[in-house]
């Protein structure tokens, strides 16, 4: 009996941690009303959007009301808040603004960003035709419609296109950096060396 | 032992001598052996009377004589401390492991203060069946320790333009590495059953920013984790608590935060985070996205600005951090004359995968000012660039993943600032 005892005791020890062949049978069904009440994600193939529509007159009220606090009456950001609007050909300047007309690849983004996260301080209180709304101020302010009269819905939104989506391209770090950096120079690897710049000239580390 | 090294050590014991002779306020009492030192020859208050009981801190506290060594924000970095960043300090901590009330914050809308009894955690879009998770449904699944580094990918953000910052803290803070407890990624996703058409996932936050990233399936299987610990205890709020993501070697954006809910679909969902955030601008106005992988990097922790030589000249001890997103480290360089000649440093402690690495160089300092900097090399045989040659190919307006050699330069007085070398 010990013997067999001795033998198990060894093929316990070699087994394997648990191999899972199938489910545990954990969590529950998610409920249709569960997943409509978090899954509110948009992508900008326009998968997610909910039904609704708001004018630019609209947005420009709704956005004084609940936006223009921080990112100023006319989308140029108070303090250090984000500016909205403008900014088109910063890119290569020394301080490029990077706004939805400049910079942002997918009006969704901002659709579902607005949606998700804004007004800061008191998130997914704007309703659908708000945030149409809000948008198709933004897009105004950005002269990206130029019609005071225009509307967005959920019909017409993937007919907007961002004009800097072109400019974006997936990760190229590993053609055309990795191979630079491969070089464990050990002894004179440089002639001279001299300090060009200083922390201590800016001056902006907190005491 | 080279002539050098003679001269230098008959020199120190004369000055060490001399300084004594003199009665040199400079000199310890301990190290001149001819005053007797009061912190030997009188009883310490400690000594004498009883100190406090067991219970006197229930969860324990750092001593008080430890009060400076904090998290620290920049108050001109950000409009408000509910988004915005901290930073650890390097320069205060040793070995690989962070403390866990000293790992860096950063967040969009404040600390979510979540009620673990009401913290659910959903699967849905393309799987057989949408699922919710309680936390105790998380703590049945099997269960991996794992230690990792978490980078923010604007970490050394602030140095793009030229030094700026005059502390290890600010210029490379954004860092933290924890043993985290949790369940592999894929486990949960099995558990709904992943459809094939599904590409990738997208994680959700469940604070007021319901902070989004797309990660692709690939990833998501391969090492990412459900975690609910970090360094045996439950995770700190500002860091997740109750769940976060964890996203192996990649930018710590990803790394969702109070984890409430896992998407599988069939393309990217191009949220905020990943877009107008999170892309690096190029000198000819493009850009780069998904540019996940945090590469090679490391920096010296001490002696750095914040952490000057108060001894004098004679040993030193120089260490610093290492990390790479590719991997384990292989070798960190240290120079002292600002990148002409490198010896190579020694690491210790573990070396793991997508852990930070601890090093060291022990020297016989001479007094002289040294442009000293770190290299990492990783396991893939890529080497931590310069900053120059990082800004050769990728301008000056990039705000993130810069990993470059990083350059403390230490005067003859001890005192060290941040500088660019030619």
């Amino acid at each position: 009996m010990s013997r067999f005892l001795n033998i198990l005791a060894a093929v316990l020890v070699f087994l394997p941690l648990p191999v899972l062949a199938g489910k545990l049978g954990l969590g529950r069904p998610a409920l249709p009303e569960e997943i409509a009440a978090w899954d509110k994600d948009v992508r900008p193939d326009g998968q997610g959007l909910p039904a609704g529509q708001g004018s630019v007159a609209q947005g420009e009220e709704i956005y004084l009301e609940r936006c223009a606090a921080c990112h100023g009456d006319f989308g140029e950001g108070v303090d250090r808040w984000p500016v909205l609007a403008g900014g088109q050909d910063t890119l290569t300047d020394e301080r490029p603004i990077k706004t939805i007309g400049s910079y942002w690849p997918y009006l969704s983004t901002a659709f579902d960003y607005i949606q998700r996260s804004m007004p800061y301080g008191d998130a997914a209180t704007l309703g659908a035709d708000e945030t149409y709304a809000i948008l198709a101020y933004l897009l105004y302010m950005n002269d990206i419609v130029d019609d005071e009269g225009f509307t967005l819905s959920r019909e017409n939104f993937t007919s907007i296109t961002l004009p800097n989506q072109p400019s974006f391209r997936n990760d190229d770090r590993p053609r055309i950096e990795y191979p630079l950096f491969r070089d464990r120079c050990m002894t004179t690897c440089k002639d001279h060396v001299e300090i060009t710049a200083r922390a201590a000239n800016v001056d902006v580390t907190p005491k | 032992m080279s002539e050098r090294e003679k001269t230098d050590r008959t020199r120190r014991r004369f000055l060490t001598t001399s300084l004594a002779a003199l009665g040199g306020a400079a000199a310890t009492p301990a190290l001149s052996g001819e005053k007797p030192d009061p912190a030997i020859t009188e009883v310490q208050p400690w000594r004498r009377h009883l100190g406090p009981g067991v219970d006197a801190s229930p969860y324990g506290l750092p001593s008080p004589f430890e009060a400076q060594v904090r998290r620290r924000n920049v108050p001109w970095l950000t409009a408000d401390t509910r988004s915005s960043i901290n930073f650890t300090p390097l320069h205060q901590i040793d070995g690989i492991i962070t403390p866990n009330g000293l790992c860096f914050e950063r967040h969009h809308s404040g600390v979510a203060e979540i009620d673990p009894s009401r913290h659910r955690l959903m699967i849905n879009g393309l799987v057989e069946q949408p699922l919710v998770f309680t936390l105790e449904d998380i703590r049945r699944f099997p269960r991996e320790n794992r230690i990792y580094f978490m980078e923010c990918t604007a970490n050394t953000g602030m140095e793009w333009h030229g030094p700026q910052m005059n502390g290890v803290q600010f210029t490379h803070g954004m860092i933290h590495n924890v043993m985290y407890t949790g369940v592999p990624l894929r486990l949960i996703l099995q558990e709904a059953g992943i459809k094939a058409s599904a590409k990738w996932l997208l994680a959700e936050g469940g604070d007021a920013a319901a902070m989004t990233r797309s990660i692709p399936l690939e990833k998501a299987l391969d090492d990412c984790m459900v975690a609910f610990a970090q360094n045996g205890e439950a995770l700190r709020p500002e860091n997740g608590y109750p769940l976060r993501l964890l996203v192996p070697g990649w930018e710590g954006n990803m790394w969702i935060k109070w984890l409430r809910r896992l998407e599988l679909g069939d393309k990217p969902w191009m949220q905020r985070e990943e877009t107008s955030k999170y892309t690096d601008l190029m000198p000819d106005g493009t850009a780069r996205q998904f540019t996940w992988v945090m590469d090679a990097k490391s920096v010296i922790t001490s002696p750095s600005p914040q952490a000057p030589i108060t001894h004098g000249k004679g040993p030193l001890v120089i260490t610093g951090l290492a990390w790479s997103g590719h991997g384990i480290i292989s070798k960190v360089d240290v120079t002292l004359d600002g990148g002409r000649n490198w010896t190579e440093a020694r690491i210790d402690g573990p070396r793991l995968p997508k852990s930070l690495h601890r090093f060291y160089l022990e020297i016989d300092w001479d007094g002289r000012p040294m442009l000293l900097q770190s290299r990492a090399m990783d396991e893939t045989g890529y080497v931590q660039p310069t900053m120059k040659a990082l800004k050769a190919i990728r301008g000056e307006n990039s705000v993130y993943h810069n990993n470059g050699i990083q350059t403390w330069h230490v005067r003859e007085n001890g005192e060290v600032e941040n500088v660019e070398v030619s």
